[in-house]
């Protein structure tokens, strides 16, 4: 990143106006659709300006884990996909897939909205795993988000196909779902400079001192948080961040229904 | 038994509905998507752009690389693990052949042409959509081609001769099917994928070879309209 362009974002920010003319904490048009893949069990896209991302669910059958006989699970995976950016590789996951995959995964599993012993078939033998994969189509900054409003849009959106002798029929979906007590939502705060802003584009993305994952519920409990960034943050920082998150983390809860 | 009609409806020389698009992924140099019935597949190019390591470049001509992948959750079945597989990778392998020799790669001493083709939804002839959709992403990268690549599977089932076969069609039991994917330079007929599995005598080939060729053209309309929607040319 040039340092004149990082300069110029941090001047404008002065005047509460950024490279596309939004406002610091106005987010670019986002869009929710369901039911957008028809092999999925559920599944969504999400765009936020030019970024779009896809989540599609699927299931497995599987023998619980020793400690948890009588619950399911679920897993979340992201692949950043060489289609969707110049900047991304093909081969093994990135740390950043990693690590959009593990904050979305907390983001959910971590709000205690799921209960997980509903997705039990037989204590000790079968249980369900959820999976849930994110695949970037155009990155154009704030993967972050876009996941996590993906993630509960498609789980939200899932139907369990028809488990009957030990097989899983997919082409017989049931009229069940996933039980979801809220709906956890996670808004990521970025620091330049001395400011706060929310959805960052790709450049903003890159002149990021630090940057704050917020997961909270409709009622303004947190649920689930991430730091990044090698800035550090001081106490005052992370309340600014935290208000911010909740607050925006409301507006884009009507979005999902 | 004879196969008598299809299980959509559809006539035995008639594709599914198709859908095409241009320009869809904003990051890359030339991007589509191509809708056949349920499958459904994104391309996106890169380049041409510098290739390293230096070792791979090639002084006389741009080289081309394509990478097939279905999503994880496009499978009608079980979740597709993500990573190559041995198909994926025979795949990506006959895809860049067929694209190739529309390509005119000499301009581009020591660089590298990436085409990633991605598919959301898959349910029979994935390999055909995805060469579609890349060979309008290259149009779309605006680099000198010959001609566009269209592509359908073509077969045979029981005595019927058929053009792109769906899931069922593929898993039909009943009778002897042949499954043959074939990629055309529509303006020039001539063949740049041809592949087959099952069982076909020589006189079906050649007759399901021409039913081919026909449908390939109807492909280019959908492709070409799906540029010139995009670029804004009058008719």
């Amino acid at each position: 990143m040039s340092n004149e362009l990082r300069e110029h974002i941090i001047k404008l920010f002065g005047s509460d106006t950024r490279l596309d003319g939004r406002k610091l904490t106005e987010y670019r048009p986002v869009k929710v659709e369901t039911d957008v893949t028809p092999n999925a069990e559920g599944s969504a896209r999400v765009t936020i300006g030019q970024t779009e991302i896809m989540v599609g669910i699927k299931v497995e059958v599987m023998e619980p884990y020793p400690d948890t006989p009588n619950e399911g699970s679920i897993m979340v995976g992201a692949e950043l996909l060489p289609l969707s950016s110049p900047n991304f590789e093909q081969g093994p996951p990135s740390i950043q897939a990693v690590e959009l995959a593990r904050v979305v995964d907390r983001g959910i599993r971590e709000s205690k909205c799921l209960d997980f012993k509903k997705l039990c078939i037989k204590e000790g033998e079968k249980i369900w795993m959820i999976i849930v994969d994110i695949v970037t189509i155009n990155d154009a900054g704030n993967l972050f988000d876009a996941s996590s409003l993906g993630a509960i849009a498609a789980m939200k959106n899932m139907k369990f196909p028809e488990y009957k002798d030990g097989k899983i029929d997919y082409k017989k979906k049931t009229n069940k779902g996933i039980d979801l007590k809220d709906t956890p939502l996670s808004v990521t705060v970025i620091k330049i400079g001395d400011k706060f802003i929310v959805d960052p584009d790709s450049d903003e993305e890159q002149a990021t001192d630090a940057r704050l994952s917020v997961a909270s519920l409709s009622d303004g409990t947190l649920c689930a948080m991430q730091k990044g960034g090698d800035v550090p943050l001081s106490v005052e920082d992370v309340e600014k961040m935290v208000d911010l998150g909740l607050e925006k983390g409301k507006e884009l809860r009507k979005l999902v229904k | 038994m004879t196969y008598k009609e299809r299980v959509d409806g559809r006539k035995f020389d008639e594709t599914r509905k198709m859908e095409a698009k241009v320009g869809v992924i904003p990051n890359a140099d030339g991007s589509a998507y191509f809708k056949i019935g349920n499958t459904a597949a994104y391309a996106a190019v890169y380049g041409p752009k510098n290739l390293h390591p230096k070792f791979l470049q090639d002084p006389s001509k741009g080289i081309l690389r394509c990478n097939y992948n279905m999503m994880p959750f496009s499978s009608s079945g079980d979740r597709v693990r993500p990573g190559s597989s041995r198909r994926s990778k025979e795949i990506s392998f006959v895809t860049k052949e067929a694209l190739l020799p529309v390509l005119d790669l000499k301009e581009y001493p020591n660089s590298v042409v990436d085409v990633f083709i991605e598919l959301p939804q898959t349910e029979a002839g994935s390999r055909c959509a995805g060469i579609c959709a890349a060979s309008m992403a290259l149009a779309d990268a605006g680099l000198a081609m010959k001609d566009l690549v269209a592509a359908v599977s073509v077969g045979r089932i029981d005595d019927k001769l058929v053009v792109d076969l769906d899931y069922n069609e593929e898993s039909y039991e009943d009778g002897p099917v042949a499954d043959i994917p074939i990629a055309m330079m529509p303006n020039q007929d001539k063949i740049t994928l041809l592949q087959m599995d099952g069982l076909v005598s020589k006189d079906d080939l050649k007759k399901v070879l021409e039913m081919g060729k026909k449908v390939c053209k109807d492909i280019y309309e959908v492709q070409k309209k799906a540029l010139k929607d995009r670029y804004g040319a009058s008719k």
